[in-house]
């Protein structure tokens, strides 16, 4: 298992995953998502405007840039939950145009969100057994004579413990899930994605509010998704775990990729270091940049 | 001298009355809406409506018998959920509050209006309606029979039988379908339907199925609310809907005895006030006139409730730990 992996070997990466140069939109060996032309504007605002991206299949990506570049709105309109004004997207070679997000999740595209949707008044457990597909007790009809599901809900509530294990949660799974902290709510709707055996999760923002002493158990279990075989698209802007588990980068700024590559070609790249001081930042590095300043310090010191 | 035997057993008449039981049946509709699913019913009076409409109109004007007027209402309920939910449920809660409170209204003020008098009977309302359900009564005597308080007629328990008959196999229905999967689904639509949404669920759907099940439970509440007396419009005025929704809230609204209860509970007070305020009135201890005193018990009622939602905010049977997470 990976999670015997320790820091210093670092896990193992995927490499030779794309076909020329590591340019933005450049082609991958074996796609599991590619985008052309997506674009959605808010008012007079391009907050996406993407010409063409491909998604590694079997790695880890990441998905970076500045707040705001659009990465939530990107991930919103892959998953379905939101239009875009032009655009086409695959997943597995079959197209999600104007595929409603439930629709989006059963063909095994599961995503998470940047502010955690935990359901507070249903136990944790509940939650997990929600994440399951193909329920026959879900049906209304058949939800009334509990014979013809009780067996599979016996199954799914064995799958959901052993989740639970996995992500220390199972000492809390007769709580309500308002209960729980907010890195709890993650680690929880992490899990839940997990219910339902997806090909490709998409995480926003995994990380954010998790207690360092967590982070480490996180990153094991997304390394744990890639060797189960699936893939994952994870936006982040931890440079550290990016760096640690990410096989490729994908970078956004301004609602455009800018850059793509491996994790240490691609933190060298001046696009990138323009997206995150801003394309003036000689002239203009005032007190809002600081943290973008500080992330771009975070990358060149691991560099060294 | 207050005469406080015949104010109790006028509340105590109240504990099984057929009028309660359409009231908790009405409200446990509005318990699978809102308690469970989270949607935002304001127009209950008017599934209640349309289930009286549905069946005194079938009978008196197509000659339907009891089992077709029955249907006519289910279906007529059905229509109308969809009706609502169909441009609604896709948008905020807010949306669907509104549009059932209008709806609601435009189904009484259909029923009142002078230009299907002949079919609604307009202001005046329709009767003669309960020969064919009467017909199916098996209990045959004469006069009054039962015991304490509770003495009726052949025609008054078959109503209270029917009437909590149907209460009881909605009560089980509703228990089935909210331990079973489904529920499970319903109950995390109401925490934040994006996140059933992202795990593959057809949300929509689910909402839509919700309505029209508390939709039908409207609707078989005005049927059994009008076997006791006649189809009178004005009877479903929005405050039917805010005496449903006292009651729900008094009984919890996550629950599905609560509604019951709270039906029972709401109905002995008002008996149970109104009889006493009268009776003061007549014996000199309040200086107000009759029609005042009508309307006083309706205070007190409120006035109750309010000290409940202070005291016991998850009413009679909710659950106090979920009281705790509420933003
Ligand atoms: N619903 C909306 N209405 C109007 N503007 C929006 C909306 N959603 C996003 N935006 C704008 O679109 C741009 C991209 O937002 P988005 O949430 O995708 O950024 P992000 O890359 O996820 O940022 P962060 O790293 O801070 O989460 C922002 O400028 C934001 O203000
Ligand atoms: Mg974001």
């Amino acid at each position: 298992m990976s999670s015997e992996t320790t820091p210093t070997s670092g896990p193992v990466k995927s490499t030779g995953l794309h076909l020329g140069d590591a340019e933005p939109g450049c082609r991958k060996v074996d796609p599991i998502l590619v985008a052309d032309g997506v674009t959605r504007t808010f008012g007079g605002l391009k907050a996406v405007d993407v010409a063409h991206v491909e998604i590694p299949r079997g790695a880890i990506t990441a998905l970076i840039g500045p707040n705001g570049a659009g990465k939530t709105t990107f991930f919103n309109l892959l998953t379905g939950f939101d239009k875009p004004d032009s655009g086409t997207w695959q997943f597995d070679g079959r197209s999600l145009a104007h595929v409603p997000a439930y629709r989006v999740a059963r063909m095994g595209l599961i995503r998470t969100f940047q502010l955690t949707k935990s359901l507070g008044l249903l136990s944790v457990l509940d939650n997990m057994k929600l994440g399951a597909k193909d329920q026959t007790g879900e049906n209304l009809f058949r939800s009334l004579l509990p014979f013809l599901w009780r067996k599979q809900e016996q199954e799914i509530e064995a799958k959901a413990v052993e989740l639970l294990t996995r992500f220390k949660l199972d000492a809390k799974q007769h709580d309500y899930a308002a209960s729980l902290s907010g890195g709890q709510r993650k680690l929880l709707e992490m899990a839940r994605a997990l219910m339902s055996d997806p090909t490709l999760v998409m995480l926003d923002e995994p990380m954010a509010g998790v207690n360092p002493a967590l982070t480490q158990s996180l990153l094991d279990h997304i390394l744990d998704l890639k060797t189960q075989g699936m893939t994952v698209l994870f936006v982040e802007h931890d440079m550290h775990m990016v760096r640690h588990i990410a096989d490729w980068v994908v970078v956004m700024a301004e609602g455009r990729i800018v850059a793509e590559g491996d994790p240490h070609s691609v933190m060298q790249d001046q696009a990138v270091i323009d997206a995150y001081l801003g394309a003036h930042h000689d002239t203009d590095l005032g007190a809002a940049h600081t943290s973008n300043v500080e992330a771009v310090k975070e990358l060149i010191d691991d560099e060294q | 001298m207050i005469d406080w035997g015949s104010i109790f057993s006028n509340a105590a008449v109240e504990l099984i009355s057929p009028t309660t039981a359409a009231y908790a049946l009405a409200a446990l509709g509005l318990a699978v809406h809102f308690g469970y699913t989270g949607l935002l019913n304001f127009g209950q009076a008017g599934f209640m409506a349309i289930g009286a409409y549905g069946y005194a109109i079938s009978v008196l004007t197509f000659g339907f018998p009891v089992w077709g007027a029955v249907l006519v209402g289910i279906g007529a309920s059905i229509v109308f959920a969809l009706i609502l939910g169909i441009p609604t449920l896709r948008l905020r809660a807010d949306y669907l509050a509104i549009v059932t409170i209008a709806a609601a209204e435009i189904v009484r003020l259909l029923f009142t209006t002078n230009t299907f008098v002949a079919v609604t009977g307009s202001a005046n309302g329709l009767s003669e309606y309960k020969g064919g359900f009467r017909a199916l009564n098996p209990l045959s005597f004469e006069g009054k029979a039962g015991f304490g308080p509770w003495m009726f007629s052949a025609n008054d328990w078959w109503n209270i039988i029917v009437g909590w008959s149907v209460v009881i196999l909605a009560v089980l229905f509703t228990w089935l379908l909210m331990r079973s999967p489904w529920g499970r689904v319903i109950k995390g639509i109401r925490e934040d339907e994006d996140a059933v949404r992202a795990l593959g669920k057809n949300v929509y759907s689910y909402k839509m199925q919700s309505l029209i099940i508390g939709g039908v439970f409207g609707t078989l509440a005005g049927m059994i609310f009008i076997m006791p007396r006649a189809v009178i419009p004005s009877a479903y005025a929005t405050s039917l809907t805010f005496f449903i929704w006292a009651i729900l809230l008094l009984g919890g609204a996550a629950t599905i005895l609560g509604p019951v209860l709270g039906s029972i509970v709401f109905w002995v007070l008002l008996s149970f006030f109104s009889g006493f305020i009268a009776r003061a009135v007549e014996a000199g201890w309040f200086p107000i006139s009759e029609v005042q005193a009508g309307q006083l018990r309706f205070i007190l009622v409120g006035v109750a409730i309010m000290l409940l939602v202070i005291f016991r905010p998850q009413g009679l049977l909710g659950n106090k730990k979920e009281m705790s997470f509420v933003k």
